[in-house]
């Protein structure tokens, strides 16, 4: 029992990942009618907000220490940060500890400026174009976007530490009566389902209860019909694709301490999400996030040593197979309309 | 000749006449000068130009024919390397055993993928063997281990039966005792040429495809998959049915890839997992597209261009850099330097990016088409001097073909 | 009895019942006429007869054999030829080309997978493409690439792809939609023609009464899912109901 918990939540914050990376694709594709695959690099630039504005705040001065030594006998540099010196060392070692979540702050406009200026200066020019030329097209601003970070950040992953607050685990098994250490989770991860389940909860009430969002919906729905309306749906969707990519930037944001942001994990992430997208349906929003959370759920259990000795590699292919599944018996996936790009 | 139009014939003659050549051409620099860095003349990259030849060539009769984007053609390629080098340790390091394995098993492999990818098509299609690439190589680096060698790569070990191997047999890849390595340097003067076995074997075994290809596209096989490519409906609606020639070419391009994944392990008996992975697949279709998809000669031209493009690029570090642009005063030259740095050496992969973009944004139809626009503009330009001179001549400058 | 007979059909979408009881039956050799307002129908009967919807109820049998259930091509291959409301040619390809495809149908049935021999020594093949040609007039179009014709012309097109399967049953869904009356007039005289060289049989579904009149020889109106009446074109003209439900709206 314990250890299925330990799964389920383990199995919650890659979902949560697989989930807003889904969500963000379906809403560009559900309102632009594109095949972003860019989109994993879009999660990737997110994270490397994070590494940046950690790395912006722990930028340096040296002073020399008198009263220290390092173990060579001269006097010892220390490090201060800028920001403990403007703020005093409590308030400013704050602020750097608490990089990450700050970075949210930093990420946001700079996720939708990117989102918008890749729609206007390219995806635009895509609309008309066959499918085929979306993807390579925006395979390619993957690879470059992958590249350029690689110059700036080289090849190595790079440690974006949480909060100290956020450190250590917690101890769930407890709570529920199992015994002590049998069911912990890292106190960030359980932040990260939370922050992700906010975020999708925004989405969806943006899309449900503005007008902004009932057009888009209406646009996903039928966009000739609302062109002809007179409502200039052309301008709400390059909105929508920087909130996409906002979306995406967040989730690469929170993830960073997760795992140590590199520059191809974008693309780690985006097979799985399309995999993810059209198991929830191409175009279905709420199809996205259960098959996100399924998915991350169901490669966390796969990935059970019982499992594993019972089918061996699994886990490894666990989620590919079920997309093939998908595919085949039910093409439009689990949530998805019939029909949705089946030319 | 050969069955062929003259047009084709006359493309296969220049192709064989560049791949014959080809230790010559690439190598137009002498040895040791300031340029030799261009040249492309050496074994191991020749042999790769023709390999990732076929390799496109085989991808193009599935995408530029039917027009079904398969992002998972890379498996192929890692699946024909594997039964290479497993016939050399089985077997012994003759070369046929192991390139008719390739091509059987990859065939194989691309028969049950294509029966279930085809069922769906367009993004869905590319989806499906896009999850498909990346289950085997999952499943190559971890389960298959005994098969693949997991992380190390699959390589021949001296602990290995090789029941045909004998004694007067040389200990690397071979054909009937000539190595595969094996290598003659013409020494003209300063330049240096290389025949290389493995190369020679390559390229025939490529001019031998290419003009299969040239069969198929020519044949009303061909022709029913560009009519898929097409309209699958009208398709539908004229008796045909379009899945047994989607799978077909899908087959027939598999096999392709299984052979230059063979071959790639008769070059050098080596297979790893991630010949498979999907930036992998992603690289045949760049040079496809590149190149020019559903022409016959621009796979070959994308290929060639990758890989030569890759390897002198990679080879330019700010040494270089600083060599070349000497001749600016010093600020400057660092500037231009600091520029261009991004785009050389280890950062190949940005001017990759940024190539296929631009090929894709203003080129949908590749080099091919780049050549084709330029011929033409010249043509009118040769066409308007022409009348300027002789009022008289016909108004209608476009040859009729 | 027929060439083509429908009995009993039965189409629901969801909630929209498309198709009541569609009984009909197609006599060898004439031109039917299938029509009725917008939302009659008249789309989902032609579907149900080529393979692309399966109806809930009834059957179809064309010359006593059961259309249900087969896919297109082998409906095709039974000789039913469809000409479609916008032409579906291969857009790509020369016309030459596009007459040839269905050439190789007719003579390789569903599959044949030729991948050596050249086309261009297919002799057969391009005589018989050839003869089409010649016969819709278009020969000296044969190298211009499809997409780059006129309407009038790919329609011509696509009637000579489906003519060159000698089908038994052509049907045509609305051929002269959005077309000028000059093309108008053009398509009816290429079916006239079609009809007085070979032994055919042509189901039309059409909106342009005018296109009706010139060319059926019997008329069905589908009203709501289910005919109306069936009669000659004399008939159906004086018909009450007939004005009732279709021709007083078509000639407000």
């Amino acid at each position: 029992m314990d250890v299925i918990l330990l799964q389920l939540l383990n199995g919650l914050d890659k979902g949560s990942a697989y989930a807003l990376i889904a969500l963000g694709l379906t809403l560009i594709f559900g309102t632009l009618g594109v095949v972003n695959f860019a989109h994993g690099a879009l999660f990737m630039l997110g994270a490397f907000c994070a590494v940046t504005v950690q790395r912006l705040l722990s930028i340096s001065f040296e002073t020399i220490d008198p009263d220290k030594v390092d173990f060579l006998g001269n006097p010892a540099k220390v490090k201060t940060p800028y920001v403990e010196s403007w703020f005093g060392p409590e308030m400013g070692g704050a602020i750097v500890d608490w990089s990450v979540p700050i970075a949210i702050l930093f990420a946001i406009p700079i996720m939708i400026a990117i989102g918008f200026i890749m729609e206007r200066g390219l995806i635009k020019h895509f609309y008309k174009r066959p499918h085929a030329d979306q993807i390579l097209v925006t395979f390619g601003l993957a690879i470059v976007i992958q590249e350029v970070i690689k110059q700036f950040y080289g090849a190595n992953p790079i440690p974006t530490p949480a909060p100290d607050a956020f450190k250590g685990s917690f101890d769930f098994g407890v709570l529920l009566g199992f015994d002590p250490n049998a069911v912990i989770y890292p106190y960030w991860r359980l932040v990260y389902f939370g922050f992700a389940a906010i975020v999708i909860a925004a989405v969806f009430a943006f899309l449900q209860f503005t007008t902004f969002g009932m057009v888009v919906r209406a646009g996903m729905a039928d966009r000739e019909t609302v062109g002809l309306l007179g409502i200039n749906i052309d301008k709400r969707f390059t909105i929508m694709f920087g909130i996409a990519a906002a979306v995406a930037g967040l989730a690469g944001v929170m993830y960073a301490p997760i795992n140590s942001p590199n520059y191809h994990m974008g693309m780690d992430f985006l097979v799985l999400s399309f995999v993810v997208v059209v198991v929830g349906g191409m175009g279905s929003l709420p199809g996205a996030v259960l098959a996100g959370f399924m998915l991350g759920i169901l490669e966390s259990f796969s990935s059970m040593n019982v499992i594993k000795s019972i089918v061996p590699g699994i886990d490894q292919i666990i989620i590919y197979l079920v997309a093939i599944i998908i595919l085949l018996v039910r093409p439009r996936g689990l949530m998805g309309r019939k029909g949705v790009m089946e030319d | 000749m050969l069955g062929l139009e003259k047009k084709d014939t006359s493309l296969l003659i220049i192709v064989a006449i560049l791949t014959m050549f080809a230790p010559f051409i690439l190598n137009p620099f002498p040895e040791g000068s300031a340029l030799a860095q261009f040249n492309a003349g050496y074994p191991d990259l020749m042999q790769r130009f023709v390999i990732f030849g076929i390799f496109a060539i085989g991808f193009n009769i599935l995408f530029g024919l039917t027009g079904y984007l398969s992002f998972g053609h890379a498996a192929f390629l890692g699946i024909g390397s594997y039964s290479a080098v497993w016939m050399f340790k089985l077997l012994g390091y003759n070369i046929i055993p192991g390139i008719v394995l390739s091509v059987i098993t990859s065939g194989l492999f691309a028969l049950l993928i294509g029966y279930i990818s085809l069922r769906r098509s367009g993004i869905y299609f590319s989806i499906l063997t896009l999850a498909f690439a990346q289950m085997s190589f999952a499943l190559a680096y971890s389960v298959l281990t005994p098969l693949t060698n997991g992380e190390t790569g699959l390589q021949v070990y001296n602990s290995d039966p090789q029941y045909f191997h004998s004694e007067n047999m040389p200990n690397i890849p071979h054909l009937f005792g000539a190595k595969m390595q094996g290598t003659y340097s013409l020494e003209m003067g300063p330049w240096s040429f290389d025949f290389n076995t493995g190369y020679y074997l390559c390229a025939i075994i490529m001019l031998g495809m290419f003009y299969l290809a040239i069969r198929i596209f020519r044949s009303p096989f061909g022709l029913m998959l560009k009519a898929i490519k097409t309209n699958q409906t009208r398709m539908n609606y004229t008796g045909l049915n379009p899945r047994p020639y989607t799978l077909a070419a899908f087959v027939i391009s598999g096999m392709y890839a299984g052979l230059a994944g063979g071959l790639m392990a008769s070059m050098d008996p080596l297979a790893g997992a991630e010949r498979m992975q999907w930036t992998a697949s992603g690289e045949v279709v760049l040079m496809t597209i590149l190149g020019g998809a559903g022409t016959l000669i621009g796979p070959v031209l994308g290929a060639g261009f990758i890989k030569y493009f890759e390897n002198i690029f990679s080879k330019i570090n700010d040494t270089v850099l600083h060599q070349w642009f000497a001749f600016l005063p010093d600020g400057m030259e660092n500037f231009v330097i600091t520029i261009i740095h991004p785009f050389v050496g280890k950062g190949w992969h940005l001017t990759l990016g940024l190539l296929f973009m631009a090929v894709v944004i203003f080129l949908p139809g590749g080099l091919v088409e780049g050549g084709q626009r330029i011929t033409a503009a010249l043509r009118r330009r040769a066409g308007r001097s022409g009348r300027s001179g002789d009022d008289a001549s016909s108004t209608d400058t476009t040859p009729a073909e | 009895m027929g060439i083509l007979e429908i009995k009993n059909v039965g189409k629901r979408f969801g909630g929209l019942q498309a198709l009541g009881d569609v009984n009909l039956s197609v006599a060898e050799n004439t031109v039917h006429a299938i029509i009725g307002p917008n939302g009659a129908g008249k789309s989902t009967l032609l579907n149900c007869l080529v393979g692309k919807l399966i109806p809930d109820t009834g059957s179809v049998t064309f010359q006593g054999q059961s259309l249900l259930g087969r896919k297109p091509y082998e409906i095709n291959q039974m000789g039913v030829s469809r000409v479609f409301q916008t032409p579906e040619i291969f857009s790509d390809l020369t016309v030459f080309e596009n007459v040839m495809i269905p050439c190789f149908a007719h003579r390789d049935g569903a599959y044949k997978l030729n991948g050596i021999n050249p086309v261009r020594s297919q002799n057969d093949i391009k005589e018989m493409a050839e003869a089409i040609l010649n016969d819709v007039n278009m020969i000296d179009k044969r190298n211009m690439v499809a997409s780059s014709m006129s309407r009038g012309d790919k329609r011509r097109l696509e009637m000579a792809m489906c003519l060159v399967q000698e089908p038994k049953l052509l049907l045509l869904d609305e051929p002269t939609a959005g077309m000028a009356r000059a093309d108008t007039n053009n398509t009816i005289d290429l079916l006239k023609e079609i009809k007085e060289k070979r032994d055919i049989t042509m189901a039309i579904i059409e909106h342009d009464m005018h296109v009706v009149f010139s060319l059926a020889e019997r008329i069905t109106v589908l009203a709501q899912g289910t005919p109306l009446v069936e009669d000659t074109p004399e008939n159906i003209k004086g018909h009450p109901k007939v004005r009732e439900a279709y021709l007083g709206e078509a000639q407000v």
